[in-house]
C-alpha cells in the first residue's frame, strides 16, 4: 500500500537516473542513515558494537571491493585477504613511521598501497581467465602471506610477527570507545558505498560488467580489456587495503599475520555469493550473515538446551556455510540480493501478481 | 622431406620454447648449489631424492584433480577435503573393525559420496560457467571438512599401514656418509606407481574407460551416442573418490590424520595445473617438478634469500610451487601435457 510510485513523475533526466528512482526508497535509506549515525550509537551496547557492527561494516566494505572484481567484472579472486594484509601493514608502517599522518590520510595510502600490489598481481588476467586466474590469484594470497611472516620490515622487527597498534587518533579526537570507532567506520564506509554505486553506473561500471558479461563482445564494442580488468583489480584492492587497515587498527587492535590467512579470503567469497554477485547490497546482506550465524550459532543450540562444544560449533558453520555456497548457487545464484530484489518487486505490484 | 612437414615441426618448436625455457631454468637451478659448492654431492642427492618422494605424493592428489577436470570439466577445489574425509573414515573405523574392512568401509562412503554430489551438486548446476562450479566446490570443500570433524572427530589418528618407518641408507661406497632413504616413501611411491598404471588401463582398455573418455573429448557427442552423462560423473567422482582414499591412507600413515591433510590439496593444486589438468601422466611429472623444485628451492634457495634479503628465515616452499606455476601459466596455460584450448581472454 505505502509502497507505490504512482505520481512520481520524472521530469528530467536527472530525475530518471537519480540513484532512488523511488520516493519510498529515498526515504527509507534517509530513514537508516539518520538512524545508523543517530539511534544506534545510543541504543547499542558497547559489546554488540564491538563484536557485531563493527566487524559488519569493515566487512561490508571487503565484501563490496571484491564483489567489484568477481561481482562486477568476472574476475574471480581468492586473494583478498592478502590485499587486506597489505592495507593493514601499510597503515601500521606508516603511523610507526610517520606518526605525524592524519589517520584519514593513512587510510587513503594504505588503500592505495594494496591496489598497486593488485594491480600486480592482477596483470595475470589479461593472460588467463576463470580458474587459471584464481590460481594465480591463490599464488598472490600465499607470497603475501609469507611476506607479512618473513620480510622484518612489514613487522617493525617484532619476535613473533605479530604487531599492536596505538589508539586512533584524527584531529584530537581519541577513538578508543566502541561508539567513536563505530562512527569512524560508519562515515566511511557510507562514502566508499557511495562512491562503490556511483563507479558501477558509470562507464567504467559498464566496461566491467561487459568485460564480464562476453569479454570478445565487449572488446569489439571498444572497451579496452586491459583498463577494465586492471581498473577493476586496483579499486577492488583499494577497498580491500582500507577495509584491511580498518580491519587491523579498529577491530583487532594487534594481529599476527595469520589474520590475513586464506580463510579470510574464503569468508569474504562467501560473502558475496551468499549475498549477490554484482550487488552492493548484496555484499552488506552477505557480510551480516557471515558476522551474525557464528553467533547465532553460539547462543542458539544453549538456549534451546542443547550443549556443543566450541570445536563442534565450528564444525556446524562450516557445514551451514559450505551447504548455503551449493544451495545458492544451484537456486539462486544472485543470492540474498536477488531475494531481496523480488520482494520489493512483489510488494510494488501487490495485490496484483505481476 | 615435404615443406609443410618442415613447417610444422619449426612451429611445433616454437611452441615448445616456455617448456625449453622452463627445464634450462630448472636444471640451472639444480646445478647451482653443486657447482657453487653449497652442497657435497651425497647431500645434494639425499634433497634429490626427498624431493622425488614429496612429488610422488603431491601426484596422489593432483590425480584426483586431472581425473574429475578431465570428465566433467569442474576444477574440484574439494579433493583435499575429500583425502580428509576418507582418511578421517578409516582411521576412526579401524579402531573397531580389521584395517582392511575399514578400507573398504570408507570406499564405499566416498562412493555414496560421489553420488550424492552427482545429485545435489553437479547436476543443478549443469552448463554453468567453469568459476561458478569451482565455487561449488569450494562450498563442497568446507562442507566436508565441517561433516568429517563433525562426525569423526577433529584429534590427530593415526593410521597403521605397517609400513616399515626406519630409513635406510644405500650408497655408503659411493658416497661420504652415503644417502639417506625413507623406506615409507618408498612404498609411498610404488602405490602411487601401481594406481597411475591402474588408472591408465582402466581409462584405455574397458568399455567405462572409453565412455570416460568420450565424455571428456565432447559432452554433447558422448551423450548423443547414448552414454549416460549423469553415471559418468558418478563413476568419476567415485573414482576420484578413491584416489583421494589412497592419498589420504598414504598421507595419513606418514603425517597422521589431522585437519591439515585436506591443506595438502593446496600443495596439489599447482601440480595439477603445471601438469596439465588434462593430462594423467602430466600429474606424475608435475608432481616431480614440483617435489624436487620446491625442496632445493627452500633448501638452496631459501637460505640465500634470507641470507641477502634479511628475511625471518627461508620458509618460500609456501608459495614457491605457485609462482613457478603463475610464471607457467603465463606463457603455456595448458600445462606441459594438457591438450590445448584456444581461449580469448
Amino acid at each position: 500500500m505505502l509502497y507505490r510510485e504512482n505520481g512520481q513523475f520524472k521530469t528530467s533526466y536527472s530525475a530518471d537516473q537519480q540513484l532512488l528512482p523511488i520516493a519510498q526508497d529515498r526515504w527509507l535509506m534517509i530513514a537508516l542513515v539518520a538512524s545508523s549515525f543517530i539511534a544506534v550509537p545510543l541504543v547499542a551496547s558497547d559489546y554488540t558494537l564491538r563484536a557485531l557492527i563493527i566487524p559488519f561494516l569493515i566487512l561490508a566494505i571487503a565484501a563490496i571491493g571484491l564483489n567489484i572484481l568477481v561481482g562486477y567484472c568476472g574476475q574471480i579472486s581468492l586473494g583478498s585477504a592478502g590485499l587486506m594484509g597489505v592495507g593493514a601493514y601499510v597503515a601500521f608502517n606508516l603511523t610507526l613511521r610517520v606518526p605525524q599522518l592524519n589517520f584519514l590520510l593513512v587510510l587513503l595510502l594504505s588503500g592505495a598501497g594494496a591496489a598497486l600490489v593488485g594491480i600486480a598481481f592482477g596483470t595475470p588476467s589479461l593472460r588467463i581467465k576463470g580458474l587459471y586466474l584464481a590460481v594465480a590469484t591463490l599464488a598472490a594470497q600465499f607470497f603475501l602471506d609469507w611476506a607479512f611472516v618473513r620480510v622484518r620490515w612489514f613487522t617493525a622487527d617484532s619476535p613473533s610477527g605479530s604487531v599492536s597498534t596505538n589508539p586512533i587518533e584524527l584531529l584530537g579526537w581519541t577513538l578508543d570507545r566502541p561508539v567513536d570507532k563505530y562512527l569512524l567506520v560508519l562515515g566511511l564506509v557510507c562514502l566508499l558505498t557511495l562512491a562503490a554505486k556511483n563507479l558501477t553506473r558509470s562507464h567504467i561500471g559498464r566496461a566491467w560488467m561487459a568485460t564480464r558479461d562476453m569479454d570478445v563482445a565487449a572488446e569489439i564494442i571498444g572497451v579496452r580489456p586491459l583498463t577494465a580488468k586492471l581498473t577493476a583489480f586496483a579499486v577492488s584492492s583499494f577497498y580491500a587495503g582500507v577495509a584491511g587497515a580498518l580491519w587491523g587498527f579498529v577491530h583487532l587492535g594487534s594481529w599476527e599475520p595469520a589474520a590475513f590467512g586464506l580463510v579470510m579470503s574464503l569468508n569474504v567469497l562467501f560473502m558475496i555469493i551468499i549475498g549477490g554477485l554484482g550487488s552492493i547490497i548484496g555484499s552488506f546482506f552477505g557480510a551480516a550473515f557471515i558476522v551474525v550465524l557464528p553467533v547465532l550459532l553460539n547462543r542458539l543450540p544453549a538456549a534451546v538446551g542443547i550443549d556443543l562444544s566450541t570445536a563442534m560449533r565450528s564444525h556446524l558453520e562450516s557445514m551451514i556455510f559450505g551447504g548455503l555456497i551449493v544451495l545458492f548457487l544451484a537456486i539462486e545464484p544472485l543470492g540474498l540480493a536477488r531475494l531481496w530484489a523480488i520482494g520489493k518487486q512483489k510488494l510494488r505490484v501487490w495485490p496484483f501478481p505481476h | 622431406m615435404k615443406p609443410a612437414m618442415q613447417r610444422l615441426s619449426i612451429v611445433r618448436l616454437r611452441r615448445q620454447w616456455p617448456v625449453v625455457l622452463l627445464a634450462a631454468l630448472l636444471a640451472a637451478g639444480l646445478l647451482a648449489p653443486l657447482a657453487s659448492g653449497a652442497a657435497t654431492a651425497g647431500f645434494f642427492l639425499e634433497v634429490m631424492l626427498g624431493g622425488l618422494m614429496a612429488g610422488v605424493l603431491y601426484s596422489l592428489v593432483a590425480l584426483g584433480f586431472v581425473l574429475i577436470y578431465k570428465a566433467s570439466g569442474v576444477f574440484n577445489y574439494a579433493q583435499g577435503a575429500m583425502v580428509l574425509f576418507a582418511a578421517l573414515a578409516t582411521a576412526r573405523m579401524a579402531e573397531h573393525m580389521p584395517l582392511a574392512l575399514a578400507v573398504v568401509a570408507a570406499l564405499l562412503l566416498m562412493i555414496g559420496f560421489a553420488w550424492l554430489v552427482e545429485r545435489l551438486v553437479l547436476r543443478p548446476l549443469v552448463n554453468q560457467s567453469g568459476a561458478t562450479l569451482l565455487m561449488a566446490t569450494l562450498g563442497i570443500s568446507i562442507f566436508l571438512e565441517g561433516f568429517g570433524q563433525a562426525v569423526w572427530g577433529n584429534d590427530i589418528y593415526r593410521i597403521d599401514l605397517g609400513l616399515p618407518k626406519d630409513p635406510m641408507i644405500v650408497g655408503v661406497h659411493l658416497f661420504e656418509g652415503g644417502v639417506l632413504v625413507s623406506r615409507e616413501d618408498l612404498v609411498a611411491a610404488s602405490v602411487a606407481a601401481a594406481l597411475v598404471l591402474m588408472l591408465s588401463l582402466f581409462f584405455q582398455k574397458t568399455a567405462t574407460g572409453r565412455a570416460l573418455r568420450a565424455v571428456a573429448d565432447d559432452h554433447l557427442a558422448a551423450q548423443s551416442i547414448g552414454i549416460p552423462l549423469n553415471r559418468i560423473w558418478v563413476i568419476v567422482w567415485a573414482v576420484a573418490g578413491f584416489v583421494a582414499l589412497v592419498a589420504g591412507l598414504v598421507w595419513g600413515s606418514k603425517l597422521g590424520v589431522q585437519f591439515s591433510l585436506s591443506q595438502v590439496a593446496l600443495k596439489a593444486l599447482p601440480v595439477a595445473i603445471l601438469g596439465g589438468l588434462t593430462s594423467i601422466p602430466g600429474a606424475i611429472v608435475g608432481g616431480l617438478i614440483i617435489g624436487v623444485g620446491e625442496k632445493f628451492a627452500d633448501v638452496f634457495l631459501g637460505q640465500a634469500l634470507a641470507h641477502w634479503f634479511n628475511l625471518e628465515g627461508g620458509g618460500i616452499e609456501q608459495w614457491f610451487a605457485y609462482v613457478l606455476v603463475l610464471g607457467f601459466l603465463l606463457v603455456r596455460p595448458e600445462g606441459l601435457f594438457g591438450e590445448r584450448h584456444i581461449d580469448r581472454v
